[in-house]
């Protein structure tokens, strides 16, 4: 679920786990580490597959989870209706990276006149981080449609994408809140010396600097909604998990569950390596760039600004 | 130069002070930092404030460009009170500029960017004018081939300038430069005393809190020794550094001799 949701500290404490020590180093200079690699690579999966096979539930197991003719009969049915959940997906996360931003902003706002602001975001934020994704999406998606208030649309998708734009904005503009925090109040000074507004402070000086600070770390939610775009099943739209659970029942067999775990492998994995990418640029540059920079970014650190 | 120009014209005209500081307070909780500062600065005129670490000299500055609100007291520029009630205090700090110790160049921007954001959302210039402007700043302070680089591709020197030529961008009736040299690698620090030699030189009314005494001594038309959040004494370089009357002035003064920094 949307637990993954990283705020910009938590970074670096995730990486170390992610990266893979024992294959990476192995890729030095020579042949001789990759054979090693290579081998050691090898007699892994020989052992881990020589105990799958010999299990005794094996036969019964190839028989209900690995079925060729029923997985190449599923996979382009399930592949179909992934089409729904890439929708979903690209339209929830565009409502979800605008709302996420003005919940953060709203909750920057200094000065007590914005205290109630402050306050309501606060508890939006906070509400949809508390409760469980499914929760939220059986409540909202099958209670507010049954109110049948008048000028309501009953459509699941619109539904569908309403909650998942609840639940995300809420941890999205956690992430934005963190990188608008990390940008130096001093920079703000400055803004604000040369006599820009507070907004103008903010839209040209503060926000684009946050954004870029932050576009892993949003990577890496977007991978979770990705996955969660297939609890919406629950409230009854005809999306892959949905259409998976279809052909098993057809079938009384779980291979289609296989074809779809597939589908998703395929789309997620590139996504996460990419913004794992990102991330470990973005160090690569922290680093360079702090290396060569001189007393006065030390200063810069140290200073504060009202 | 521009900046100078206009600076000199408004006051010409409401043959006011540039600056005038009336009995100023301020404190942070229970700290007294501004103890009554009274001050009046005449147009083209470039005052020195010296005094020890924690006298108050940053947030004397900082309270003149109403970036710390003050506790008591009054600030006039040109005649208009800019402490009164409901005025605009973005409007004011468009006659202020106000350059920092550690530059704060904002980094996404290139330095043409730098430079032309407060006049394009400010003043309302279009981009042609306010680069062109930029541009002439730039040539000026030597820095025209650095346009189009991003700050951190920059020596802390031409940094320092860079952020003189955004502040001058506004062409402010005032300057307030807060130990601009004090981030800097020594050898860099002359680049940047010669471009407020230039200002200085051109009519810029400026005050500039510093601990460089030599530069002190030779730029200012007036030295203000601040002690505990009060201008203990003030008068000519010549005078200050020659002959101070008062006794902690003598003894700033030596430590800063022995430090072997007059
Ligand atoms: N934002 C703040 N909150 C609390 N105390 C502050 C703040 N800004 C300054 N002070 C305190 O006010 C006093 C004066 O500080 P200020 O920076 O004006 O001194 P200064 O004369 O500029 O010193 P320096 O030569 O070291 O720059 C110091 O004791 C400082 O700790
Ligand atoms: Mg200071």
């Amino acid at each position: 679920m949307a637990s993954d949701g990283v705020r910009l500290e938590d970074v670096d404490a995730v990486r170390p786990p992610r990266v893979n020590p024992g294959p990476r180093r192995a890729f030095g200079p020579g042949a001789r580490p990759l054979l090693i690699a290579a081998l050691s690579t090898a007699v892994v999966f020989a052992v881990l597959a020589a105990i799958v096979v010999n299990a005794p539930g094996w036969p019964r197991f190839q028989q209900a989870f690995l079925n060729g003719p029923i997985f190449w009969d599923a996979l382009p049915k399930v592949a179909g209706k992934f089409l729904v959940n890439v929708r979903l997906f690209l339209v929830a996360e565009v409502l979800i990276l605008v709302l996420g931003l003005v919940l953060a902003v709203l909750r920057s706002l200094p000065g007590p006149v914005f205290f109630p602001v402050r306050l309501l975001a606060t508890l939006y934020v906070d509400l949809f981080r508390a409760l469980p994704g499914v929760l939220v999406i059986f409540m909202l998606g099958m209670g507010i449609p049954a109110l049948r208030i008048e000028g309501v649309p009953k459509d699941e998708f619109f539904w569908a994408v309403v909650v998942l734009t609840l639940i995300y904005s809420a941890y999205v503009s956690e992430v934005y809140r963190a990188g608008i925090e990390s940008v130096h109040p001093s920079q703000e000074a400055a803004a604000r010396s040369l006599g820009l507004s507070r907004w103008q402070g903010l839209r040209y000086v503060v926000l684009p600097q946050a954004v870029r600070r932050v576009i892993p770390p949003l990577l890496n939610d977007f991978i979770g909604l990705q996955k969660d775009t297939v609890l919406v099943s629950f409230i009854g739209v005809v999306e892959v998990f949905r259409q998976t659970q279809i052909v098993q029942a057809a079938r009384f067999n779980f291979t289609p569950y296989l074809a779809t775990a597939l589908v998703f492998l395929v789309v997620t994995i590139p996504m996460a390596r990419f913004t794992d990418w990102l991330l470990k640029r973005e160090k690569d540059q922290r680093v360079a760039s702090g290396g060569s920079r001189s007393s006065a970014s030390m200063s810069r650190v140290n200073q504060t600004l009202p | 130069m521009s900046g100078a120009v206009s600076g000199a014209v408004t006051s010409a005209v409401t043959s006011a002070p540039a600056l005038s500081i009336e009995g100023i307070w301020k404190s942070f909780g229970q700290l007294d930092v501004l103890r009554g500062i009274d001050l009046e600065v005449a147009p083209h005129e470039v005052i020195a404030l010296i005094g020890a670490s924690g006298s108050g000299k940053s947030t004397l500055l900082r309270c003149i460009n109403l970036i710390e609100p003050i506790d008591a007291g009054r600030i006039l520029i040109a005649g208009d009170e800019i402490t009164a009630q409901g005025v605009n205090v973005d409007r004011i700090r468009r006659r202020v500029g106000i350059v920092f110790q550690s530059f704060n160049l904002f980094p996404h921007m290139r330095v043409i960017d730098n430079i032309t954001l407060a006049p394009r959302k400010v003043l309302g210039r279009s981009a042609a004018e306010a680069e062109a402007a930029a541009m002439t700043l730039l040539e000026r302070f030597g820095l025209a081939e650095k346009a189009r680089e991003y700050p951190d591709r920059l020596s802390g020197g031409q940094q320092q300038r860079v952020a003189i030529v955004r502040a001058l961008a506004m062409e402010p009736d005032l300057l307030l430069l807060d130990e601009v040299t004090s981030a800097l690698d020594p050898e860099l620090v002359a680049e940047v005393l010669n471009v407020i030699r230039e200002l200085a030189a051109g009519g810029m009314t400026m005050l500039i809190a510093t601990h460089e005494m030599g530069f002190a001594r030779d730029i200012a038309s007036r030295v203000c020794f601040l002690d505990s959040g009060r201008i203990l004494e003030q008068g000519s370089p010549r005078q200050i550094f020659a002959e101070p009357r008062e006794a902690r002035t003598r003894q700033f003064l030596n430590r800063i001799i022995e430090a072997g920094r007059l």
